[in-house]
């Protein structure tokens, strides 16, 4: 039984120790917005944030985050980073298939929340690990860029 | 698919229309609570097989096609609402249950199905109808009520009011009423002008649930006793299971049972990562006695023998053959494709529910009435007995369109072997689906032109070695002639350029690999050899590529539309900003595909050491009215990405049979930094509107390939271009 801190909520999951902490969040956990693409930390559609920081939880098994604050896209609307990155997709209109985009705004929150101001560079930085077929990513970029703006309105 | 479409759906859409509704209408009226209108409890309103009024006051849009990324459940819904004068802020959207009667696609069927950038182009005006025939009907349930002539009733923003007297009533308070009236006799449209939602930019109807995590793919769904299953597949195409030694795997915590189907074998268990570790634990042994054990280099060298030989004629005009040993100059080059996978983000899934008499299933897919057949079929069952609950689908590119339904039929096969035990949902992991087969087929293509001493195109040869996508499936019958599959040679056969003698001829090939549809279908290799040859020429005869084209497109003036905004946005002919230590190009293309004609002109950086940057696409497109400009302008942007991920770095690769990719590490798709600017114009226009979801990817890879000559007097004639050893 792994012992998670969800979105603010300890929540217990019957899993082995080393199962990767996307699918107790995927299959015993019912946050399925955090998405399978790759299962080897590729392509980023699994990001989520641990203690504020992007990781792949395709890769990262439960007991390694045990004791540690865990937020997914179900949650992340609650940070003002991710309220304004959810906003910006929106506004923009980002996505298409739609499958990829919770990782790509768990990325593009955790950047913005640590480079309130971020560059081309630094998007390219944060946002490289994050693969869209759809390739939406002018949009991703502009939307990240309106995103800083209303962040910084909000503050 | 190109070429199915008819050249005016328009009274077919009406007919259908109509038939459609009639048919429903009794049915759907008996449905109907009788309650007061208006009630806030009321039952839905079903005025047709595509609206449906809430008594909340919202209307749900019953969408026929799959929403797979492209829009359409924004693009379809504005029809409708426009014709009813809907708000769109009230507008629902839910996918259709499979029926090919109801929803039939009108540009390829029977059956119901996405495909072909045929969505907009065959709802034009069925959605119209739908939307006018909704309207009129609940226009009819005012004037009932208020005792007044239909024509002093106006609607505006999803309100009736009568003008005299200034009454008003939404839409939900009739909606009860209005599904009691008859299906008007005359259905009439907007004309454009009164257009107030067609042509504007409305945010699409599944913005936020794909933003804050809620939107329901195939791998979100969870039914009570559901199992999770993942299937042990043979490493070479045509093998079979011999036999499998399951012992270590019924010892994984979490696996249920372990099965044999006619794909592999199946290991069930109550989570995915069970089931993988399951499945890791399989020993299976495989009779390859028929498999496939060609490699992609053994499969070219047959390809370029028969080159070498005449094919199958797909078209000719005037004699290529004398015009080219009479040329004063020969130009001769050769073009190699690989397979290419979709790799949507969304690995293959489905869920099937079984009760012996009775099949539910849970997908995503494009070809909705021939995976409902085709499910039927593995369970004993007739199609009707097969529903399915059309979720959005993580991406497909076409993989989700396959005539056989390889892994809806997997995930009945598997139901079947467990007799319906539990529910099952069938996952693939992404090297499942990257060496699963149904790839973009491997194609060789010659050319050969002749130019005069002027510098004129007297000769064009063209010769494509590729297998064919229909072949063996329900589609060959419909869309074979004379041994030609039209999506093998669409692009190249269709060559819009003056050419007084042009031949296009075709091998098609039987190759154990499993080929389909890929984004733009044929024109994914037709675009990029022909486009590149025609910029051969121009260097040849010393004329700019621009000049070059347009005074070869005269009788085509929506190819030279596009060109001429494209070239003119770009600032073709003005020289490129020096970058530093780089070579700078500029390259242009032009090609129409499914009825949309697109131009683009790409700018790229070639460093010394041969690296590629892509710096910016300037795209143009005609799809007739634009009904969405933001959703048309999205699409563009998407399959130039697309199309620059195949440009760049797509090859699957066959070594003795085996697929040598398996995940995006090895098969790398176009990443954020890769990614160029994009400028996208629309193209003004009042023809009937044809699709987007396709038609922007095929320029992208020529164009960036001419801006490499331009760049560095390298002509790439194979994909992905490799500057660099």
């Amino acid at each position: 039984m792994a012992k998670l801190i969800v979105n603010g909520r300890l929540r217990e999951a019957d899993v082995a120790p080393d199962t990767p902490l996307l699918w107790a969040l995927r299959d015993h956990l019912e946050l399925t917005g955090t998405k399978y693409g790759c299962g080897m930390a590729l392509c980023g559609a699994c990001t989520v944030h641990i203690d504020g920081v992007a990781t792949r939880s395709c890769v990262t098994p439960v007991s390694a985050v045990a004791g540690k604050k865990i937020t997914t896209i179900e949650a992340v609307g609650a940070t003002r980073a991710g309220r304004a990155v959810q906003t910006a997709w929106e506004k923009l209109d980002v996505v298409q298939c739609g499958y990829c985009q919770s990782g790509q705004i768990m990325s593009a929150a955790a950047l913005l929340a640590k480079k309130p101001q971020p560059s081309d560079a630094d998007i390219d930085a944060a946002m490289t690990g994050n693969i869209c077929r759809c390739a939406t990513y002018v949009r991703i970029r502009a939307a990240i860029k309106t995103a800083a703006r209303l962040a910084e309105g909000a503050a | 698919m190109k070429g199915l479409i008819a050249m005016s759906l328009e009274n077919p859409q009406r007919r259908v229309f109509l038939q459609a509704a009639a048919l429903a209408g009794g049915g759907f009226v008996i449905g109907i609570a009788p309650r007061e209108a208006g009630a806030a409890d009321a039952a839905p309103a079903v005025l047709n097989p595509f609206v449906r009024v809430n008594a909340d006051n919202t209307v749900t849009v019953i969408v026929k096609h799959v929403e797979m990324g492209q829009g359409t459940y924004t693009g379809m819904p504005t029809l409708v609402a426009e014709e009813m004068d809907a708000d769109w802020a009230q507008i629902r959207v839910e996918g259709a249950p499979a029926d090919a009667k109801l929803y039939n696609n009108l540009a390829f069927g029977p059956m119901q199905g996405t495909g072909g950038s045929t969505a907009m182009a065959n709802s034009w005006t069925q959605l119209r109808m739908a939307g006018a025939a909704a309207r009129a009907m609940l226009v009819a349930a005012a004037a009932e009520k208020w005792k007044v002539p239909a024509d002093s009733i106006a609607v505006s923003n999803g309100v009736l009011t009568h003008r005299a007297t200034g009454r008003r009533l939404g839409f939900g308070a009739l909606a009860a009423d209005a599904a009691r009236q008859p299906l008007p006799a005359d259905i009439r449209l907007k004309e454009p002008k009164d257009f107030k939602l067609i042509g504007k930019r409305l945010a699409r109807k599944d913005g936020r649930d794909k933003t804050n995590g809620s939107a329901k793919f195939t791998s979100d769904v969870k039914l009570p006793g559901m199992l999770t299953a993942l299937v042990a597949h043979p490493p070479r195409f045509g093998a079979t299971v011999k036999s499998f030694n399951a012992s270590k795997t019924i010892m994984v915590k979490g696996v249920v049972e372990v099965v044999r189907i006619p794909s592999g074998v199946a290991v069930l268990a109550r989570d995915f990562w069970s089931a993988k570790q399951g499945r890791d634990a399989l020993l299976v042994e495989w009779d390859e006695s028929a498999a496939n054990r060609l490699g992609s280099t053994e499969i070219l060298d047959q390809y370029r023998a028969l080159a070498a030989k005449p094919g199958a004629v797909a078209r000719s005009e005037g004699n290529a053959a004398d015009a080219l040993a009479g040329a004063a100059k020969r130009i001769d080059a050769a073009y190699e494709f690989p397979f290419l996978a979709h790799a949507p983000m969304e690995p293959m899934d489905c869920v099937v529910k079984f009760d012996g008499d009775r099949c539910e299933v849970w997908s995503g897919e494009q070809f909705q009435t021939v995976d409902q057949a085709a499910i039927a079929g593995v369970l004993g069952l007739k199609p009707e007995q097969v529903s399915i609950n059309m979720l959005y689908a993580g991406g497909s590119f076409g993989r989700r369109a396959n005539p056989v339904a390889d892994f809806s039929v997997e995930a009945a096969q598997i139901a079947k072997a467990i007799r319906g035990q539990s529910p099952v949902k069938l996952v693939w992991t992404r090297e499942d689906d990257m060496r699963g087969g149904y790839y973009r087929p491997l194609y060789l293509h010659t050319l050969s032109a002749g130019l005069d001493a002027g510098g004129n195109i007297t000769a064009w040869q063209h010769r494509i070695v590729g297998q064919s996508i229909v072949a063996g499936t329900a589609f060959e019958g419909m869309l074979v002639k004379d041994g030609i599959d039209p999506t093998s040679v669409e692009g190249a056969s269709t060559l819009p350029y003056a050419i007084p003698n042009l031949l296009v001829d075709l091998h098609t090939t039987k190759i154990g690999v499993p080929v389909l549809w890929w984004r733009s279908v044929g024109s994914t290799h037709t675009a990029f050899s022909t486009e590149t040859f025609l910029d051969e020429l121009a260097a040849a005869a010393g004329r700019d590529p621009l000049e070059f084209r347009r005074a070869l497109l005269a009788k085509h003036p929506r190819h030279l539309g596009v060109l001429n905004l494209a070239a003119e946005k770009a600032g073709w002919g003005k020289p490129l900003a020096n970058i530093r230590d780089q070579a700078r190009g500029r390259g242009l293309a032009v090609h129409e595909s499914f009825h949309t004609f697109v131009a683009q002109v790409a700018e790229v950086s070639v460093g010394k050491d041969g690296a590629l940057k892509v710096d910016r696409v300037v795209c143009a497109v005609d799809c007739g009215v634009a009904v969405n400009p933001d959703v048309i302008r999205a699409q563009m942007e998407g399959a130039i990405g697309f199309g620059l991920s195949a440009a760049l770095h797509g090859a699957i690769t066959l070594k003795d049979g085996v697929v040598e990719q398996s995940n995006f590490h090895n098969y790398a798709p176009l990443r954020i930094n890769e990614m160029p600017r994009v400028e996208v114009y629309i193209v003004d226009s009042s023809e009937q509107p044809t699709g987007v979801g396709e038609p922007g990817l095929p320029p992208v890879a020529p164009a960036v390939a001419n801006a490499i000559h331009a760049a560095t007097g390298k002509r790439l004639r194979n994909l992905p271009l490799r500057l660099t050893a």
